[in-house]
């Protein structure tokens, strides 16, 4: 809000002539860096992560390349950092060398060209160190857009002692997901089974990526849109009916709200990712010993289908003025025995590289987990992810038009079906408009 | 205030000037040409003013005109991922106009212009003449406490305000909890508006309150003994000479209030994270401008939303200046 007109245009000013100074001595720097064939000295490249403490597999790089220096900044995860990404990309400066990319994100990025080509570095011959799916959402005929460096391969995390206080089994299908979460609610009306939380668009397409939908079918400028088949409107009229019935909680994820819940026992269950574990440590803190993992429920008896949420990329953007160390260091970061090493054991990422999954020491027994081996599930369930899953390339528009729908849908206003035709309706209108030719 | 020492001053200020007059008209005593002389004057005159505004204005230009123009400019194209860039020319308002989205927003704001903002500036003429009269003691501590929540910014104030309204944690929640009642229902479908409002009004009625303040301060005091002679009350001073003496520094009140409540962005962004449900990206028609442009990549849409936005904010504004102005007239 801006009422004191009189008093922000002083700070206006300010922040005009800080803005001025930033500016100068970004071109400064880029003056001081810019000269790239000539360079004797270590090559600086900057690098945009949001993963916490990543300074240790830094540390080890720069050690082993002597030449390179890297400038790790975390400005901010997800959806921030794209924000910030997209707008320097579109402004042709300030972007950083390296990026951390979500898959879901890389294709508006690749579509925009903005991101390297890392083949012409050698990126291929790394490609059989990763888990085939990951592998092929970063890469597009033989080019290779970005390296994988962790996934989220789902399953459930349960609170063991509220399961077993209303003497109620893990579901390991939907239907039975949803009938004790009814059971639960009654014995409990202060307990929910999980949260239905319409603002997480990338949630709820893991839930449809599971289920088999297939909302996207890409082929260069042409693109099949479906995002009202009928998995996609199975897993809405799920979540609609428990919706209704009350049985679920419709606030928002990812606030201090939410991770009290999950902490007070408010909620019993999450539907979740590789990574969850070792975050649900960090904002529940106080229900050590409490939680259990297992794998996602299906959606028919016996079946072993899974998904995956979350994960990201590491890709070298076309600001980059040294673009053959900046491939050197995302090849290095994700295969680099001792760093991969680094990232799934200490960082807790979740591996995308074959040989992480498969060593031993990966499989450990976690205290908060009441001794369980919780890696284990998330490593079964990363083979059960179905591989041939796409992605838009305008996903962000896609998840705020969907978020909007399932908002206005948890609101009554309308049917869960209803904000799926709605969200197929608004993002083939912004295809056609984006000059996509659509089919169906 | 005792008008000898006002004489004083004025009689002051008259000789500074008389004396710049006489150094003005007196024959150059160097004996200069009359040309350089009309020259120098020139420069004085018209050169030195511009001089002295050159950094605004170049600041000015800089971070307001040209962004200012350029987004115009974009406003009449349209960028495809595929395809590129194509001229379009007012198609990009006509979609505004009939985009329900941005209405949505335009009534929201609405709403909080026609509920909140009357309530704010009440109550601020209300602080304001309490702080102005007699009756109350340790007035710069009110005073400074009442500006208080303007110095605490606003996205600090939203996010502070989230926390208090949360119907978990909050404590108005966990207080209800004790008392076995059920949460308040602040950011609910029906309350989120009144609860934004509370939080304006926190931040803004300090700020509105020491703008009608000072124009208070500017009263000559003899007005009020004139009046008290008269038999006036303290009630009656405050409506028939007070308020009517301070109707501008009101009217500058609603105009600001006017286009800040027609701007609002902050409180909604930050708290669209706690109830993305109720704030949806185009709960307000900044909120819409800003997600268009940096989650859906649409510039040229979002420029074309800012610009229609402006036309909102200009109409209401000139309409309630047209309207005091015409009553002011009468």
């Amino acid at each position: 809000m801006n009422r004191g007109l009189l008093f922000c245009r002083a700070r206006g000013m300010v922040k005009a002539g800080l803005l001025l100074l930033l500016a100068l001595s970004i071109s400064s720097y880029l003056v001081a860096c810019g000269g790239t064939s000539a360079s004797s000295g270590p090559v600086t490249l900057t690098f945009w992560s949001w993963v916490p403490n990543l300074q240790q597999a830094i540390d080890l790089f720069e050690k082993s390349h002597p030449n390179i220096k890297i400038k790790w900044q975390n400005v901010g995860s997800g959806g921030t950092e794209y924000t910030k990404l997209t707008t320097a990309l579109k402004a042709g400066s300030g972007a950083p060398d390296v990026v951390q990319i979500e898959y879901a994100y890389l294709p508006q990025y690749i579509l925009s060209g903005k991101l390297v080509d890392l083949s012409q570095y050698g990126a291929n011959d790394v490609k059989d160190q990763f888990v085939p799916w990951t592998w092929a959402q970063v890469s597009s005929g033989g080019k290779v857009y970005a390296i994988p460096q962790d996934t989220g391969p789902m399953g459930l995390l349960y609170r063991e002692d509220i399961f077993k206080k209303y003497n109620l089994p893990v579901p390991t299908t939907w239907d039975q997901y949803a009938q004790e979460a009814i059971q639960l609610h009654k014995a409990n009306p202060k307990i929910y089974i999980t949260d239905f939380s319409a603002s997480d668009g990338p949630w709820f397409f893991s839930l449809l990526w599971q289920a088999g939908s297939q909302p996207f079918v890409v082929n260069g400028t042409t693109i099949k849109i479906h995002l009202d088949d009928a998995a996609a409107l199975k897993v809405a009229n799920y979540w609609g009916n428990l919706v209704k019935s009350g049985a679920v909680s419709t606030a928002a994820d990812w606030n201090n709200d939410w991770y009290a819940a999950l902490q007070n026992g408010t909620l019993a269950t999450w539907i979740t990712a590789a990574w969850a574990p070792s975050d649900l440590e960090g904002f529940a803190p106080k229900s050590v010993g409490l939680w259990r993992a297992a794998p996602l429920p299906q959606w028919s008896a016996g079946e072993q289908v899974s998904a995956n949420w979350g994960g990201s990329t590491d890709a070298v953007t076309t600001q980059c003025q040294h673009p053959a160390e900046a491939a050197e260091f995302v090849k290095w970061l994700n295969t680099n025995p001792e760093s991969v090493k680094i990232l799934t054991q200490k960082l807790y990422l979740f591996p995308s590289q074959k040989s992480a999954l498969q060593d031993p020491s990966f499989d450990t027994a976690n205290s908060f987990y009441g001794g369980q081996q919780v890696n284990r599930i998330f490593v079964e369930s990363a083979q059960q992810v179905n591989t041939s899953f796409q992605w838009s390339p305008f996903q962000d528009y896609v998840f705020s038009q969907l978020q909007n729908q399932l908002a206005t849908a948890v609101n009554g206003k309308i049917s869960f079906e209803q904000a799926m035709h709605n969200t197929q309706n608004a993002v083939v209108t912004y295809a056609r408009s984006q000059g996509f030719t659509v089919i169906s | 205030m005792i008008p000898s020492r006002h004489m004083a001053k004025h009689s002051q200020t008259e000789a500074i000037q008389q004396a710049i007059e006489v150094q003005e008209l007196a024959p150059p005593a160097s004996g200069l040409p009359s040309a350089l002389r009309l020259w120098r004057r020139w420069r004085q005159q018209a050169v030195i003013p511009y001089l002295f505004l050159l950094p605004f204005l170049l600041l000015f230009s800089f971070f307001i005109l040209v962004p200012l123009l350029y987004a115009l400019w974009t406003s009449f194209f349209v960028e495809r991922l595929i395809g590129g860039t194509t001229f379009v020319g007012l198609q990009n308002y006509q979609e505004v106009l009939h985009d329900g989205n941005f209405w949505e927003g335009v009534r929201n704001v609405l709403l909080l212009l026609f509920t909140q903002v009357p309530l704010m500036l009440g109550l601020a003429l209300g602080l304001a003449l309490l702080l102005d009269s007699q009756i109350v003691r340790l007035k710069t501590i009110f005073r400074l406490g009442y500006f208080l929540p303007y110095a605490i910014p606003s996205v600090i104030g939203a996010l502070l305000w989230g926390y208090l309204y949360s119907a978990h944690i909050g404590p108005f929640a966990q207080l209800a909890e004790l008392l076995h009642w059920p949460p308040p229902p602040f950011l609910t479908a029906a309350g989120l508006l009144p609860s934004i409002a509370n939080i304006l009004t926190w931040q803004w009625t300090g700020y509105n309150m020491v703008i009608l303040y000072a124009a208070l301060q500017a009263i000559p005091p003899e007005l009020y003994d004139a009046a008290r002679v008269d038999g006036a009350s303290g009630w009656e001073i405050a409506r028939r000479i007070k308020i009517p003496l301070i109707a501008p520094a009101i009217v500058l009140t609603v105009v600001f209030s006017i286009i800040g409540t027609l701007q609002l962005f902050n409180e909604p962004q930050i708290m669209t994270a706690i109830v993305p449900n109720l704030i949806q990206d185009h709960y307000t028609p900044n909120l819409y401008a800003y997600n268009l442009a940096f989650t859906n990549q649409q510039y040229n849409y979002a420029a074309a939303v800012s610009f229609v936005l402006g036309a909102v904010v200009f109409v209401f504004s000139y309409v309630f200046m047209l309207v005091t102005y015409r009553r002011g007239q009468r």
